[in-house]
């Protein structure tokens, strides 16, 4: 089934660009995992959804930068039409075109070394610290990423398509913050508490499908969707109790975390970069230890890439799953100590904003392997890093990130499309190791 | 391909050419009285599409743009972790005052004012405990033109049930509710009427749980209706269009609207709105940019009846009975004269 629908694909492309479609061939036909097709209800999809999600993560890191480097191209088209210079500067377009050229330049010029200037470095800044400080913001923005992406890449390799990061964080940003506000710890244990606290709640909260999923089969999708609902309705229900407000004020957001439980700055006080950085960076290690050199790891990976003979070679799928969901959970868990920890240190109900899904593209474009997880979460914390420069110095609206992100997706969900764009050979499939 | 991106170019540059053909401006017509003052908002995660008080706030800042000529510019947060970049960002770019929108961001402000203590804050919807001395905190006390509307609304019911409900129970929503309940309870006092209010208890009511769905605001609008309320109060946002929706398809009913006069941002309804409850962000975003170009003032602006930076809108002729619209008058001046306390609370 999956054969054929690459088929279709493959022949769609062929009449228009015959010279990329010939050395795509071996990887639009890989040989789908058979093992699972007989007499299992329901394997049929999710062989089918297996395969599709190990394309995506088999695209090569080429096709990866080139993808960022079609996003970056088409966002700067955007930029071009989204500035009231130039539509201003085209409307007498044929009178004096070299305005609207001019407009454009400027446009573009404007747009990225705002980027830049928001994102990685500032030459504009008086000292040191403010040249560097853009690049330490990158760093926070990307701090949940990390957490949230490792977590979501485990359950990717596993074979679970887990959606609810969003949930998972926002219960862990919960507790976490509970603990943080409510609870009076001497320094060190009490920030240890929280964190512990973060982790706990992503736990639960990624156990629940997880143990859905192992018990009774029901689809993590689904439930993970549902549950970030729950979740969310959940928060915003507590925030209207006394327990989580501030003393004398009604609205919904809790008293700030006590400074015991706070992490503290990784670079002093000019900049925001505090040490839940290092720790997301320690789960990184942590988790390229468990999957590649851990035998929980190896279980991992092959139920990931066979349910059904990883279950033949007795292995205990049941527990993997489960396993695998609470892990992911309490990373995704983790992600939320950034902003009720790190950054913001208040819970309200926008606290995930869109973090838990942000989190599913930063662990797609890293390939599920956590030094990609890092690099991904760190071009997208740069990307959210930019926005604000964006609108402000460039005066551009916000929703040109997110396009930009977006369009990055698109490509690299569709490695063929951005291989016929700058005709890349059909790289080799490396990956058999990995899978 | 080739050929889809040709066509696509085509069709681009030939868009490009019909809006190209107007002549170039003149150079060296700069706008005259443009001022050496920058004024710069920073929206809640809501953005400033979002129908309601970071919209309103934002119009305020493009009036100023036009008016009275002053630059700005402005920064649409989409997560919590926006807010502190944001402002910084704006620190950075130069702005003289920066407005920010909403609760949510009372902590980001309040830090952001302490690191620069040379620029000037304002923040919409929001109060401080200890004043801090550059930021003006801009709040209204919605209830007492809610207060109103509850009154009117009271005497225009012909099946004596009348509704409101919220979208989250936060406080910049409920005063709303709470107004409207203690006009109708002042009603009943008055006039000797029975009136009872449905979604609010004075402490807890119907809320449809965002600002966004729409439906939920048809379908709680549509269970009121069904237990013989005939008008409704949606304090919701853009949910509140949700109610309108099932208000004019049942017919014999009304709606109050909220923020802005509906009968005017939402005209497809403007048949069935009896009033609105006007909450003038706008006008206080403004006036605030307005007054500190010359001196900035700490002072909590606060929108009243008595300042019209709240009110009600026009009824539409012969729903309200007479001897109600004429009482409305007085209780304004009672309010105004602080005789009449316009909440349940009190």
């Amino acid at each position: 089934m999956s054969g054929e629908e690459k088929g279709g694909a493959a022949e769609e492309r062929t009449p228009n660009e015959p010279e990329a479609a010939s050395p795509a061939d071996p990887e639009t036909a890989p040989e789908p995992p058979r093992a699972d097709a007989p007499g299992d209800p329901g394997a049929d999809s999710g062989s089918r959804s297996r395969t599709v999600l190990r394309e995506i993560l088999e695209s090569s890191t080429l096709v990866v930068i080139m993808a960022i480097v079609a996003s970056l191209a088409i966002g700067g088209l955007l930029i071009v039409f989204a500035d009231e210079d130039v539509r201003e500067a085209a409307t007498y377009f044929f009178s004096r075109p070299a305005d609207t050229f001019q407009a454009m330049g400027d446009a573009l010029g404007g747009a990225y070394s705002a980027m830049f200037s928001g994102a990685v470095l500032n030459f504009n800044a008086n000292d040191f610290s403010g040249v560097i400080k853009p690049f330490t913001q990158t760093l926070t923005q990307a701090t949940p990423l990390i957490f949230a992406g490792l977590g979501l890449g485990i359950g990717f390799r596993a074979g679970l398509f887990n959606i609810g990061a969003q949930g998972q964080l926002l219960i862990g940003a919960t507790l976490g913050a509970y603990v943080g506000f409510a609870w009076h710890l001497p320094w060190g244990i009490h920030l240890l508490v929280a964190i512990v606290g973060c982790a706990l709640g992503g736990a639960i909260w990624g156990f629940i499908p997880g143990f859905l999923k192992a018990r009774t089969g029901a689809h993590e999708v689904i439930v993970t969707i549902m549950l970030n609902y729950i979740a969310l309705n959940l928060v915003a229900w507590l925030l209207t109790l006394d327990a989580f407000q501030r003393e004398g004020s009604d609205n919904p957001i809790t008293p700030i975390v006590d400074e015991t439980a706070q992490y503290p700055l990784l670079l002093g006080s000019d900049f925001n970069l505090h040490w839940g950085f290092v720790l997301a960076l320690a789960c990184a290690a942590g988790v390229w230890w468990l999957m590649e050199r851990s035998t929980l790891g190896f279980e991992f990976r092959a139920v990931g890439a066979n349910p059904h003979a990883a279950r033949t070679a007795g292995m205990n799928v049941t527990k993997a799953y489960i396993l695998v969901m609470v892990i992911a959970g309490a990373l995704a868990g983790l992600a939320g100590s950034a902003p009720v920890l790190g950054t913001e240190k208040v819970l309200t109900t926008a606290t995930a904003g869109s973090l838990g899904f942000d989190a599913i593209t930063v662990a797609l474009l890293g390939r599920s392997r956590p030094l990609g997880t890092v690099m991904a979460a760190i071009l997208f914390g740069g990307l959210r890093a930019s926005g604000p420069t964006l609108q402000v110095q460039a005066g551009l609206p916000v929703d040109i990130v997110f396009v930009i992100q977006a369009l990055i997706v698109l490509f690299i969900a569709a490695p063929p499309l951005v291989r016929s764009i700058f005709r890349l050979p059909a790289p080799a499939h490396e990956k058999e190791v990995a899978a | 391909m080739k050929n889809t991106i040709r066509f696509g170019a085509v069709a681009a540059a030939s868009a490009l050419a019909l809006a190209a053909c107007s002549s170039a401006p003149e150079d060296g017509d700069a706008p005259e009285g443009a001022e050496d003052y920058k004024a710069c908002m920073v929206s809640d995660a809501g953005g400033f599409d979002d129908a309601s008080f970071n919209q309103s706030a934002y119009e305020g800042l493009q009036r100023a743009a036009d008016e009275l000529g002053v630059e700005t510019a402005e920064a649409e947060s989409t997560a919590e972790s926006d807010y502190g970049p944001n402002l910084e960002a704006q620190v950075d770019a130069g702005c003289d005052l920066i407005i920010t929108v909403g609760f949510l961001l009372g902590d980001a402000t309040a830090a952001a004012a302490e690191a620069n203590p040379e620029v000037n804050f304002a923040i919409v919807d929001f109060g401080y405990d200890e004043p801090i001395d550059n930021v003006k905190p801009l709040f209204f006390e919605t209830d007492e033109a809610a207060f109103l509307a509850g009154y009117a609304a009271a005497g225009a019911s012909a099946t004596g049930t009348i509704s409101t409900f919220g979208g989250i129970n936060i406080p910049t929503v409920s005063i709303f509710m709470d107004g409207f309940l203690a006009g109708a309870n002042r009603y009943n006092e008055d006039m000797g009427g029975d009136v009872t209010v449905l979604g609010w208890d004075g402490s807890d009511g119907s809320f449809t749980g965002d600002f966004e769905n729409q439906t939920n605001g048809q379908n709680t609008a549509q269970g009121f209706l069904d237990q013989g309320a005939d008008i409704v109060m949606p304090v919701a946002g853009p949910v509140g269009l949700g109610a309108a929706q099932a208000v004019q398809s049942a017919g014999d009913a009304w709606l109050i609207g909220v923020d802005s006069d509906w009968s005017q941002s939402a005209p497809d309804y403007a048949d069935v709105v009896l009033t609105s409850v006007l909450k003038n962000i706008s006008n206080a975003v403004f006036d605030t940019i307005e007054s500190s170009i010359t001196e900035f003032s700490n002072d909590p602006y606060v929108g009243t009846l008595e300042n019209e930076g709240v009110g009600i809108a026009e009824f539409p002729e012969g729903v309200v009975p007479d001897e109600v619209v004429s009482e409305l008058d007085t209780l304004r001046d009672g309010i105004i004269a602080g005789d009449i306390e316009p909440s349940t609370a009190g």
